[in-house]
């Protein structure tokens, strides 16, 4: 079996801080990780070729050239090949085009690697963008079924049963192969690298693929190619401090809290 | 511009029962909708939602299109999808709102891609230029520390997801009439390609459904052992709120991870917001900041926490907690 | 200028280790004294345990400075959690590098570096601290085994060691020239161990008493030539150092991280505590003293790799890296005021995980000797 992990370099949310001074967020600053999701699908993935040898698992990101640490990463914790889409073309790709991109992307590394990907892991949605459309969309563009939010995933006779959350409490479906699953946090962390297999994926080669290798209409990518505009961005107005009670004891603070809920019509 | 007209809405239906969000947009979507002389178009999918179609009329709809099938009886994207892309050939909306609900999430991107169109997620934020009938989507990002507004200029439908509870619902007027379209979409066999094996509800304590909850208390680390959820739940009772948890407190395993607030869990948008022996990591507020009043309780009086609390006591969760909800039991009686 | 870039790389595998794993359970591990198996396990998973041990043992064969990334990555959130893996580096596994057969290191040496077996070094006595010539647990020939009496004492995971490297008198008479190593298997009949002594700080490893009551050891375990255990002690010491050394650097980034981090929240007299130019002044002294004992360090750690004699280096680091944790821990508990005193703030920690590091492994004294008998002669 082979499996895409599609994967996407983010700052480091922890590290992201408001400069209060400017009043901007300085993402170039933060420093880069693995989309936190995205390292539960690789997780999973990874989890399918422990139980079972002849499973191959590819990690694929579209991004700029700083991207390929991020598929070293990958690559350190149980990928065994890991490709980067990069071209300036691809700029300012909405998630549409991004999706559209990574479709094309996985049929050209179908056609070299003489295989079909037989299931696309995502991270649900990363923590830059938070809108958890990339997976969906890419499935959409393969004309994949999809299965989103998934927590727990299992491979059996060329299906794929995944325990998936939903509004109120979750669910098991299953569906055909191919398929793309979207991976939520599951119940096991990931895997660390080993120092040995870090130094290797430090050595290992990413191959990089351009617009030109992918049979995609230019004219459906980059900022041209994506129906929707970021039109500004700004950091949202902090909080005022609120009122903090520090009393002798918990009920005299509890009663005091009622009051000022009360008075404020919250309770 | 493009002949595309009249604004709708997604009227999610689970169960026979609208989600709150759906009535929420239509309030929202009806502002929108006449502010360009367009009409407010509720769609409904399901299965015996003769009841939904009636409530989608009372919250404002100016039209209902309604697929009723047993083919729609539980939600599928594949179905779903196919409905919508139908429904939007033959109609050409100008935008689709759908809730940032699980099946919305679900859907919302499927069908923007499959019409080729743009999609905005998990809006917060909806305004719209009267001339040109662009809508103006605002959605947070990188953990709700910065907000990116955006357009779809020229591809239609535009459509975006938009958070439970960022809008409120007006009056329901149960006077109203509205023209009800049903439209007959037989799902090809073999399109659905998505089986549900089995459901899990969660038990014993019902259903979690933080997103759509307009109070959540919530537990973590702070609470010291798992038994001590109990005073959680009593808060949460006596407020008629569902009970949240955060990571730290999940990852101990001292409660399922359904009720996880923040980055790797649910994003939510309460009225009232309690968090008790939380201590702010960041991850956390990324999916609870944009409550409309937060509550904190907490040992450390310098917890992040208190950083965006309206409200904080510094205390003994034991002690702090079974006050608070006698406090307020009677405040209530 | 000391590193490459496959230790900045391993580095930050131990960072991020530190950082997720260690960092919110560092206080649970003094608490709880006891290190969780899931935290041996990751490391086992990772390699550290095995870091510095070659190959052909079962270990990763890195050199010293990426035992030193890792080791001062891992002490900047739990010095504890830094013990089992160094112990593993060092002290379990040196002896029989130095000294052992290769039937030796093949039977012991792979169970230590995949952490699954852990292996104690009993040299202390109540009676022989920094005068290790002076112990008094003894090896008497007895046809093909030697029979073993004594008792060694603060012994590092004594209570759940598999066996133990046991430092004793073959001929008393010669002092430490008549010292000889052997391996023991702690579940031989004879063989106990005390009570689990209850430490101020680096709690999380048990350490006891070992005591020998007629334990019958094979010859067979004999490490190294009879009478010449003493010189593999010393030199296990020496290999040592540069691992207290940089728990010494680690510990005392822990703590300025603690110390940068409080006074940056904390506001008296109607401004933070960062903005008083005292305590800047302390930051920079202690930043200056940190800087300089992690060159001491580094460059004990380089020496040591290129294949230079670092007895001296080892102890110049040993000493002023440790000296200075005490110092760097000192200062920092007290910018928290009050509230280093109490045990929620980590600091309050540190402070006592510290104070070990100038007496363990060759107290600061000892270290005085070997540095002033190298710089003086005989």
């Amino acid at each position: 079996m082979n499996i895409l992990v599609c994967i996407k370099q983010v700052p480091d949310i922890n590290e992201l801080k408001v400069d209060a001074a400017t009043n901007t967020l300085p993402i170039d600053k933060a420093p880069n990780v693995v989309n936190t999701l995205d390292t539960y699908a690789l997780e999973t993935a990874v989890r399918l070729k422990d139980a079972d040898p002849e499973v191959k698992i590819f990690a694929l990101t579209m991004g700029p050239e700083q991207a390929k640490e991020a598929l070293k990463s990958c690559l350190s914790v149980g990928a065994d090949k890991a490709y980067r889409l990069g071209d300036v073309l691809l700029e300012d790709s909405d998630t549409l085009a991004t999706s559209y991109a990574l479709s094309g992307a996985a049929k050209v590394l179908e056609a070299r690697e003489g295989l079909t990907f037989d299931l696309i892991l995502c991270g649900k949605q990363t923590t830059d963008g938070d809108s958890a459309q990339v997976g969906v969309q890419l499935a959409e563009h393969l004309s994949y079924p999809q299965i989103t939010s998934a927590v727990e995933i299992s491979v059996d006779a060329g299906k794929v049963r995944a325990r998936r959350e939903t509004g109120d409490g979750y669910e098991v479906v299953e569906t055909a192969l191919p398929a793309v699953v979207t991976i939520s946090k599951t119940e096991y962390e990931p895997r660390y690298a080993s120092v040995k297999s870090k130094m290797a994926a430090n050595r290992a080669e990413i191959p990089v693929l351009t617009v030109a290798d992918l049979e995609i209409d230019t004219a459906l990518i980059g900022l041209n190619g994506s129906p929707t505009k970021l039109k500004n961005t700004y950091v949202p107005q902090r909080k005022k401090g609120g009122i903090k009670l520090e009393e002798e004891n918990g009920e005299i603070a509890a009663d005091k809290l009622a009051a000022l809920l009360s008075d404020a019509g919250i309770v | 511009m493009s002949e595309n007209k009249n604004l709708w809405v997604f009227f999610e239906v689970v169960g026979g029962s609208p989600k709150i969000v759906s009535m929420e947009l239509l309030g929202k979507g009806k502002e929108l909708a006449n502010a360009v002389g367009e009409e407010l178009v509720a769609v409904v999918i399901g299965n015996g939602v003769d009841a939904a179609v009636k409530i989608a009329v009372s919250y404002g709809a100016d039209k209902v299109i309604v697929v009723d099938g047993a083919d729609y009886a539980n939600y599928s994207t594949d179905a779903y999808t196919y409905a919508l892309e139908q429904l939007v050939g033959k109609y050409k909306p100008s935008a689709i709102l759908l809730g940032a609900t699980g099946i919305g999430r679900d859907l919302a991107p499927r069908i923007a891609a499959r019409l080729n169109t743009g999609l905005t997620a998990d809006c917060t934020g909806l305004g719209i230029d009267t001339d040109t009938g662009v809508i103006q989507w605002s959605r947070t990002a990188y953990s709700g520390k910065l907000i990116a507004e955006i357009e779809c200029p020229e591809a239609r439908p535009q459509i975006g997801t938009v958070r439970p509870s960022v809008f409120k619902r007006v009056p329901p007027d149960l006077e109203r009439s509205a023209e009800i379209i049903a439209e007959d979409i037989p799902v090809p066999t073999g399109l659905i390609r998505i089986a549900l094996v089995e459901k899990i509800e969660e038990a014993a304590e019902g259903a979690v459904n933080l997103e759509e909850a307009e109070i959540i208390v919530s537990g973590g680390r702070g609470l010291g052992k798992p038994e001590n959820f109990s005073l959680v739940k009593d808060l949460a009772d006596v407020l008629n709120g569902v009970v949240g948890a955060s990571r730290a407190a999940v990852d101990a395993g001292w409660i399922d991870h359904s009720h996880q607030v923040g980055q790797t869990g649910k994003t939510v948008g309460p009225k009232l917001y309690v968090a008790c022996g939380i201590s702010g990591a960041i991850q956390h507020l990324a999916g609870m900041s944009g409550s409309d009043v937060i509550i904190a309780v907490n040992r450390d009086p310098d917890a992040p926490i208190f950083d965006i609390a309206d409200y904080g006591i510094v205390g003994d969760i034991k002690e702090v907690l079974p006050a608070l909800t006698s406090a307020i039991k009677k405040l209530r009686s | 200028m000391f590193f490459n870039e496959d230790h900045e790389y391993i580095r930050s595998l131990a960072k991020e280790f530190a950082e997720k794993d260690l960092a919110p359970i560092a206080n649970d591990i003094d608490k709880n004294d006891e290190v969780p198996q899931r935290i041996y396990d990751l490391m086992a998973e990772m390699g550290f345990f095995g870091l510095k041990i070659p190959e052909q043992y079962g270990g990763q064969g890195l050199d010293t400075r990426s035992y030193v990334c890792v080791m001062e990555e891992i002490c900047k959130k739990s010095i504890a959690a830094s013990l089992i893996m160094s112990s593993a580096n060092s002290l379990s596994t040196a002896p029989m590098l130095l000294a052992g057969t290769e039937e030796q290191k093949q039977k012991y040496i792979p169970g230590i570096a995949s952490g699954e077996d852990f292996m104690a070094f009993g040299l202390t006595e109540p009676g022989a601290g920094s005068d290790a010539g002076a112990m008094t647990t003894k090896a008497v020939e007895d046809g093909d085994s030697y029979i073993l009496n004594g008792r060694k004492c603060f012994i590092t995971g004594a209570p759940f060691a598999k066996n133990a490297v046991i430092f004793a008198k073959t001929n008393p008479e010669k002092g430490s020239k008549g010292i000889t190593s052997l391996i023991v298997d702690m579940s031989l009949p004879g063989i106990s161990v005390g009570k689990h002594e209850d430490k101020m700080g680096l709690r999380g490893v048990a350490t006891s008493d070992i005591v020998l009551e007629d334990v019958r050891v094979p010859k067979s375990e004999i490490l190294g030539e009879i009478d010449r255990g003493f010189i593999t002690a010393m030199k296990t010491l020496s290999i040592g150092r540069i691992g207290v050394a940089t728990q010494g650097i680690g510990i005392s980034q822990g703590a300025m991280d603690e110390a940068v981090k409080y006074i940056k929240e904390r506001k008296q007299f109607g401004k933070r505590l960062a903005d008083f130019q005292s305590l800047q002044f302390k930051i920079a002294d202690m930043e200056t003293k940190l800087n300089a004992a992690r060159l001491l360090v580094y460059n004990a750690a380089y020496n040591m790799d290129e294949g230079n004699d670092v007895t001296k280096a080892a102890s110049m680091a040993k000493l002023f890296a440790t000296e200075t944790a005490l110092e760097i821990v000192s200062d920092a508990l007290q910018m928290h005021g009050g509230y280093g005193y109490i045990k929620e703030y980590s600091i309050e920690r540190l402070y006592r995980d510290a104070r070990v590091l100038t007496i363990f492994e060759g107290t600061s004294q000892i270290q005085q000797m070997v540095i002033s008998g190298i710089v003086i002669g005989k």
